[in-house]
């Protein structure tokens, strides 16, 4: 069990360390520019939020195959096989969790005023600098509140990790997939003490982030 | 090379921007036009935030900062704009927001402590910018444009949104501003009165053209001018302190030989001054008046009448090399029989003082 939960906490914090690299400038790029491809990336984005899981999962699982072309690429490129691993399931969550993480950023960069960066660009402060100094201060609390979506939502992922995870323990068995294994074998007292973690864990994670984004929110 | 030399052009729809011009390299210039004249346009390019059309060149004192082959984003051109919303960082307080400028700035320029002085900002550093007046939060947008080392200022109607006592505050700043700072200032307002407290040269703008440009003196008399014909119209001259006279609390001003009273001012004989003259302030006499409270009262001749609108006449009077303006009825006109080159009183019932000290 703890090392359910150890692996759960590894695979939430590498997907959200990946969920906030790539939706970041995904997100700025949506909230940037209005053309058909922002529009078509926005729906791709946006899939997860309506499409069972299990069909995802189903589509990762196809694709992470060692016959694939993707499963075949990442073997020759990381010399190891991507089905049933750890790599495999933080893919699966970083393609789960985008939109909480995605959604959130892309309304607060819509808010950041463009006289603010033009202030800022004749101030002396080039692109970068004007993204650092401007848009990353006044979008902080969002941050945090995207993070503390994209952590919580993969903790509580199910049905891309059972289609793709393989169950297999200190690889890919998470908390949730432990749960759902010790209900098959009728082991509820075991399916007790994970079932009352999680949801202590989860009111734990969430209240300690509403609370730092709230003091942020005062602050900014 | 002391100039700014001006060349772009710009359409958007119906709008059209087309300037081709050389302002002085030093002052103050001002930029007068309506709304939708073009002017917050024509400073947006020169700030590198909108792109003008191919044939673009824009060079300040010697630095080109935008032609053919060279068009430098807004960050390097050393052009520091204050925009009619202050447009303050809301994350950082006032000295943040200076400091913001301070360590981007590439150029020598006024340090922090200066800046704060000239703007009243001493109290106000560690203030928020949601905790401040319009007014106060447009002087710390000065005192961040100054701090960022500018080659070239440009201020767009700084003073729109802010109070009268806000305004009349500010303005005597800005006024000592452009004596202490050795930086061209390019100052847009649709206000002459503002203009004629700051600007030492005068463009200005109507749909998107120049319409005339040069001294703001020589420009503000001059009739054929749209100018001269909107409700505020007035003179600018320039006068001189003659003598004080504590015991009415009057000083005597020399202007072109003749006297204007005006209250009793702090500066010393001799100091040079310029004066604003409306137009509606300013009747006609063929005679010396002999039985009046107004106390100003000028020899001068008429150089030039023109109509203007239905019942009103604008007549430009000369008084030794500078002129005025004054506006009378049609039916005053008539029945004085005013020709040009005749000689003529011209009661002078307001006088505003403008800014103090200036050579111009």
């Amino acid at each position: 069990m703890a090392e359910a939960l150890w692996l759960t906490l590894k695979l939430a914090t590498v997907s959200t360390l990946w969920l906030l690299l790539l939706g970041t400038p995904l997100a700025w790029w949506l909230a940037r520019r209005r053309s058909l491809a922002t529009t078509l990336v926005e729906t791709v984005v946006a899939l997860p939020l309506v499409l069972p899981p299990t069909v995802l999962g189903f589509y990762l699982l196809i694709a992470f195959a060692p016959q694939s072309g993707f499963g075949q690429a990442w073997e020759a490129l990381t010399g190891h096989r991507l089905a049933f691993s750890f790599s495999a399931l933080v893919i699966g969550s970083v393609l789960y969790s985008l939109p909480f993480v995605v959604q959130p950023l892309q309304a607060a960069f819509r808010q950041v005023p463009d006289s603010l960066l033009e202030a800022a660009a004749t101030l002396g402060a080039g692109p970068l600098d004007r993204w650092r100094s401007v848009v990353l201060p006044l979008c902080r609390s969002s941050f945090i509140a995207a993070a503390s979506l994209g952590f919580a939502h993969t903790v509580g992922e199910f049905g891309v990790v059972l289609m793709i995870g393989g169950n297999i323990p200190g690889e890919t068995q998470v908390l949730s997939i432990a749960l759902f294994d010790r209900v098959e074998a009728l082991d509820f007292t075991a399916a007790h003490q994970l079932a009352a973690g999680l949801v202590l864990f989860s009111l734990v994670t969430l209240f300690l982030l509403y609370r730092s984004s709230g003091r942020w929110a005062v602050r900014t | 090379m002391s100039e700014i030399a001006l060349r772009l052009s710009l359409s958007r729809g119906e709008f059209s921007l087309a300037v081709d011009t050389r302002l002085p390299g030093n002052g103050v210039t001002g930029i007068y036009g309506a709304s939708g004249s073009g002017k917050t346009s024509l400073l947006s390019c020169i700030a590198g935030l909108l792109r003008g059309e191919p044939g673009t060149h824009i060079q300040v004192n010697g630095d080109l900062l935008d032609n053919e082959d060279l068009c430098l984003p807004p960050q390097d051109r050393g052009v520091a704009y204050v925009f009619q919303d202050a447009r303050l960082f809301p994350h950082l307080d006032v000295a943040g927001n200076l400091d913001y400028a301070l360590r981007r700035r590439r150029r020598a320029g006024p340090d922090t402590g200066q800046v704060s002085e000239w703007l009243g900002l001493q109290d106000l550093l560690t203030r928020h910018s949601a905790e401040l007046s319009r007014g106060q939060q447009q002087r710390v947008a000065i005192a961040r444009a100054l701090l960022s080392g500018p080659r070239l200022v440009l201020m767009d109607e700084p003073l729109a949104n802010i109070d009268t006592a806000g305004r009349r505050e500010l303005l005597a700043r800005l006024a000592r501003l452009r004596r202490e700072l050795d930086v061209p200032m390019i100052y847009v307002s649709h206000d002459m009165a503002e203009l004629a407290e700051l600007a030492d040269h005068l463009l200005v703008l109507n749909h998107g053209q120049v319409t005339s440009e040069g001294p703001l003196l020589e420009l503000s008399s001059r009739l054929e001018l749209a100018l001269s014909h909107e409700e505020q119209a007035a003179a600018v001259v320039r006068a001189e302190i003659a003598e004080h006279d504590p015991a009415y609390g009057l000083t005597r001003l020399d202007f072109e030989a003749q006297e204007l009273w005006v209250n009793q001012l702090a500066m010393p004989a001799g100091t040079p001054l310029r004066l604003r003259l409306p137009a509606r302030d300013i009747s006609l006499c063929r005679e010396r008046p002999q039985h009046t409270s107004i106390l100003n009262l000028l020899a001068t001749r008429v150089t030039d009448i023109e109509s203007s609108g239905a019942s009103r006449v604008l007549v430009r009077l000369a008084v030794g090399e500078q002129f005025l303006l004054a506006r009378i009825t049609r039916k005053s006109v008539d029945a004085l029989a005013l020709r040009v080159g005749e000689s003529l009183y011209a009661q002078v019932k307001s006088v505003a003082l403008l800014n103090d000290g200036r050579h111009d």
